[in-house]
C-alpha cells in the first residue's frame, strides 16, 4: 500500500474522534439518567 | 375554521416537542434506530474503503483518505446548517429544546470539522507536498471551525445561560454566510483543492467501485452525527430537569 502512514493516520483519527465523542455522550447520558432517577424515582426517562 | 386556528396550528405542532418528557420518550425510542445503523454503516463503509475499494491510478492508496475526509467535510457544513436552524428556532420562537440542541450540535460539529481539516492535511502532504496551504477552500473550512469554537465559547461566556444562548445563536446565523463560500470556493477562486466530484446535476466523477463505499461511509457518519447529537441532547434535557428538581427542593427546605 502506498502512503501507508498517511492512510493509517487518517483512519485512526476517523475512528478515535467519533469514538471519544460516543463514549463521552453515553457516559454523560447514563450519569444523568442515574442522577435523575436518584432525585425523583418517578422519573423514567 | 377561523384565522386564529390557522395561525395557531404550526406553532402548536412545533412546541409539542418542546415538552421535555415527550422529547425524552420519543428520543429514547428513536436512539437505537439511529445508533445501530450508524455503527454498522460506518464500520462497513470504512472497511470497504480501506480494504476492498480500488486504489486511484494517480493518487495511489492515499485516495482511501477520501472515505473519512469527504463525509466529515459534508458533516462540518450540514452540521452547521442544523446549528443555524436550531439558532433560528431559538431566536424566533424561543423554543427551549432548540437552545439545548444548538449547544450540543456545536461541539460535535467542531469535532467533525477538525477531523475534516486533519484528514485533509494528511491527504495534502503526499499529494501537494504541503500539510497546509492558504487555499480558499481550506481557509473557509478553517473559518467554519472557528465559528463552531466561537459558538461553544459564547454559550459559556455569560452568567445568564439565556443571554449566552442568544449571543451564540446570532453568531451562528451570521456564520451561515460562510457556507456558500465553502461550497463555491473551488469555483470562484483558482484553488489547489479539487472541484466537486459529486453534484446533483451531473454524473459523479468517481468510479462506481469508489462511489458506493463513499456513500456508505457518508450515510454512516451522518447517522453517527445524529446519534451523538441525540444522546447529548437527551443528557442535556435530563441535566436541566435535575437542576430544576434540586432548585425546587432547595426552595422547599
Amino acid at each position: 500500500m502506498t502512503h501507508l502512514p498517511f492512510v493509517v493516520g487518517a483512519y485512526a483519527l476517523g475512528i478515535v474522534i467519533p469514538a471519544v465523542y460516543a463514549v463521552s455522550a453515553w457516559t454523560r447520558l447514563a450519569a444523568a439518567r442515574r442522577r435523575l432517577h436518584a432525585i425523583d424515582p418517578r422519573e423514567q426517562p | 375554521m377561523d384565522a386564529t386556528a390557522l395561525t395557531a396550528r404550526p406553532s402548536r405542532s412545533l412546541h409539542r416537542f418542546a415538552n421535555p418528557g415527550r422529547f425524552l420518550r420519543l428520543a429514547s425510542r428513536v436512539q437505537p434506530w439511529v445508533t445501530w445503523p450508524a455503527l454498522v454503516l460506518t464500520v462497513a463503509g470504512l472497511a470497504w474503503g480501506l480494504l476492498f475499494s480500488p486504489a486511484d491510478w494517480q493518487q495511489g492508496d492515499s485516495v482511501r483518505i477520501m472515505y473519512i475526509h469527504v463525509p466529515s467535510a459534508w458533516l462540518a457544513s450540514s452540521g452547521y446548517v442544523g446549528l443555524a436552524l436550531c439558532s433560528f428556532f431559538s431566536l424566533v420562537w424561543r423554543h427551549p429544546l432548540a437552545d439545548l440542541a444548538a449547544a450540543e450540535i456545536g461541539p460535535v460539529g467542531a469535532g467533525f470539522t477538525a477531523l475534516c481539516l486533519a484528514t485533509g492535511s494528511l491527504w495534502g502532504k503526499p499529494m501537494w507536498g504541503a500539510w497546509w496551504v492558504w487555499d480558499a477552500r481550506l481557509t473557509s473550512v478553517l473559518v467554519l471551525f472557528f465559528l463552531y469554537l466561537g459558538h461553544i465559547a459564547l454559550i459559556r461566556a455569560f452568567d445568564d445561560p439565556v443571554r449566552g444562548a442568544r449571543a451564540a445563536a446570532i453568531l451562528a446565523l451570521v456564520g451561515v454566510v460562510n457556507l456558500p463560500i465553502i461550497k463555491f470556493s473551488v469555483d470562484w477562486w483558482n484553488t489547489l483543492h479539487q472541484g466537486s466530484t459529486i453534484t446533483l446535476t451531473s454524473a459523479p466523477g468517481l468510479h462506481v467501485e469508489m462511489l458506493w463505499p463513499l456513500l456508505v461511509c457518508t450515510a454512516g457518519f451522518t447517522l453517527s452525527f445524529a446519534a451523538l447529537v441525540l444522546a447529548r441532547t437527551r443528557a442535556a434535557v435530563m441535566e436541566r430537569r435535575i437542576r430544576g428538581l434540586l432548585m425546587a427542593q432547595a426552595d422547599r427546605a
